[in-house]
């Protein structure tokens, strides 16, 4: 125990030299490597679906880490919120990346995006975990932070809690049969989201 | 995966076909004059003839047609088959058909191919995801097989199984489906003439991740229905179970013919897009029956599609 926290002291102290903005800075990358690769053929023969699927996968990534950030620290002492907005703020980036790509590369028809939200349960959902990401989004500022309240905020911004379970049963949906990574998410997703509501029983008033 | 090595050349920068031909069959003219027994090992040329039933719309290229492929037995992704399928014996390969039929047994891959003529069959291919190629299949039709086995009266279904090999087919150590992949046609759709058993594409013996050595294609139907590498064809008298299916009934009917018109759960079956137009390739309207109406509506006069989706 006293090993992995003096590990954890010194990745904290390490850390703490870079500031959170440099997240902001390389996050583009990806998208700007994806992009460029699927334009010249180094996604394969159907780069649509696969930027497509490249996006929301990292968006799903990023978001696990947004939430893995709190138990992290409580379990062994690794402090990254300083990084959380700047992890959420660019996962949410990615979410809307991936629906650009859907919408514009790969349904292209607009009366079938309507038809597919509408009667495709798993684009429905993926849909409402968007939605519910927005007012986070818009929120995720100072100004915003000061405005509401911490309490409300931080009420508010709970709201990620389902956007991310909405997301990893979008990506469970989305796969034909019964695949395994998929599963790996949604479970990783439910575990952390069950060591939230733990901690809640143990100490309701936070 | 972001970063990973990419190799730049394509098969476009290969000997084009007609160089390389040329070349075999001036090295066959020297062998003829006794200077030869060089001829380092080459691809079979299996010198199918051309068909009536092939469309003139442009083929996908050979690395579209082996590099994107839905073959769960060797993963789920579309680069998987073309990574793992190479593991796969496909000599020696043997078909069991039995069932209603007067010649049962075990068929030798051999046993099948050698009495037929294979035919070029260029063919429209649209997959149920609601993409599409065009692929120039090579094989027979199965009606020619069925026929030399002979086909019982009380027959009314084809039932088809894929090989089982777990420690081959990497995809089937996870229960994505419930293995064998099982496929079946009702009779009249196993005896029509669009319907056959493929061999290979591009003139050569079939890529295993495109269901070597033998497997069906019928051009109508989504593509799930085209199973790959066959061992087993039974006749039998009552509709025989098929793995989407029995997956997910809602989704995947036992027919699943291609129809613009009956939504898919999942997918829009309005428009597709031909695979290998890039990044920004635009969709187009899916025909009735694949575009093959003309040849096959007739087999469904009278059935409500909607209900036999």
């Amino acid at each position: 125990m006293v090993d992995s926290t003096s590990i954890s002291q010194r990745i904290n102290g390490a850390v703490r030299r870079f500031p959170p903005g440099l997240l902001y800075l390389v996050a583009p990358f990806p998208a700007v490597w994806w992009f460029y690769q699927g334009a010249t053929g180094g996604l394969g023969p159907e780069p649509i679906k696969a930027l497509e699927h490249l996006c929301g996968e990292f968006a799903l990534q990023l978001l696990v880490v947004g939430l893995a950030v709190t138990p992290l620290r409580e379990f062994t002492g690794l402090n990254l919120i300083r990084f959380r907005r700047a992890i959420g703020v660019i996962a949410f980036s990615y979410v809307f990346l991936h629906l650009c790509v859907w919408l514009v590369l790969d349904v292209q028809i607009l009366g079938q995006i309507w038809a597919d939200i509408l009667k495709r349960p798993y684009i429905t959902i993926g849909m409402v975990g968007f939605v519910t990401l927005l007012p986070l989004a818009v929120t995720s500022n100072n100004l915003s932070v000061r405005r509401l309240g911490p309490l409300r905020w931080r009420r508010l911004h709970r709201l990620v809690y389902g956007a991310v379970l909405l997301g990893g049963v979008h990506f469970l949906m989305v796969v034909k049969g019964w695949q395994l990574e998929p599963m790996i998410y949604l479970g990783v997703i439910v575990i952390l989201l069950a060591a939230r509501l733990a901690r809640r029983r143990r100490n309701p008033a936070t | 995966m972001a970063g990973r090595w990419r190799n730049d050349l394509n098969w476009s920068d290969v000997t084009p076909r007609e160089v390389y031909l040329s070349r075999r069959r001036l090295m066959a003219g020297v062998g003829a004059a006794g200077l030869g027994a060089v001829a380092g090992p080459a691809l079979a040329e299996l010198g199918a003839v051309p068909s009536r039933y092939s469309t003139d719309e442009e083929p996908n290229s050979f690395e579209d047609i082996t590099s994107y492929n839905n073959f769960y037995e060797f993963g789920t992704g579309k680069d998987d088959p073309a990574r793992h399928a190479e593991n796969l014996t496909t000599e020696p390969w043997t078909v069991r058909i039995d069932g209603l039929v007067d010649r049962p047994g075990d068929y030798s891959f051999e046993d099948i191919v050698r009495p037929v003529e294979l035919e070029e069959r260029i063919y429209r291919f649209r997959c149920v995801e609601a993409w599409s190629m065009v692929v120039p299949w090579v094989g027979f039709e199965l009606a020619d097989l069925l026929e030399r086995v002979g086909v019982q009266p009380s027959a009314r279904y084809v039932a088809f199984e894929t090989l089982v090999r777990p420690e081959e087919m990497v995809g089937q150590r996870y229960g994505v489906l419930d293995w064998p992949y099982r496929e079946g046609l009702r009779l009249d759709e196993a005896m029509h003439p669009l319907t056959i058993l493929a061999t290979g594409l591009y003139d050569e013996p079939m890529p295993k991740q495109n269901g070597a050595p033998i497997r069906l294609v019928v051009p109508w139907k989504y593509g799930f229905k085209s199973i790959k590498s066959i061992v087993r064809i039974a006749l039998t008298e009552e509709q025989p179970p098929t793995s989407w299916n029995m997956s997910n009934g809602r989704e995947y009917g036992f027919y699943s013919n291609v129809n613009p018109d009956v939504s898919h759960p999942r997918w829009s079956q309005a428009t597709e897009r031909k695979i290998g137009g890039g990044l920004f390739a635009r969709r187009f309207p899916t025909r009735m029956f694949n575009g093959y109406g003309e040849e096959v509506a007739d087999l469904y006069a009278g059935m409500d599609l909607a209900k036999f989706y």
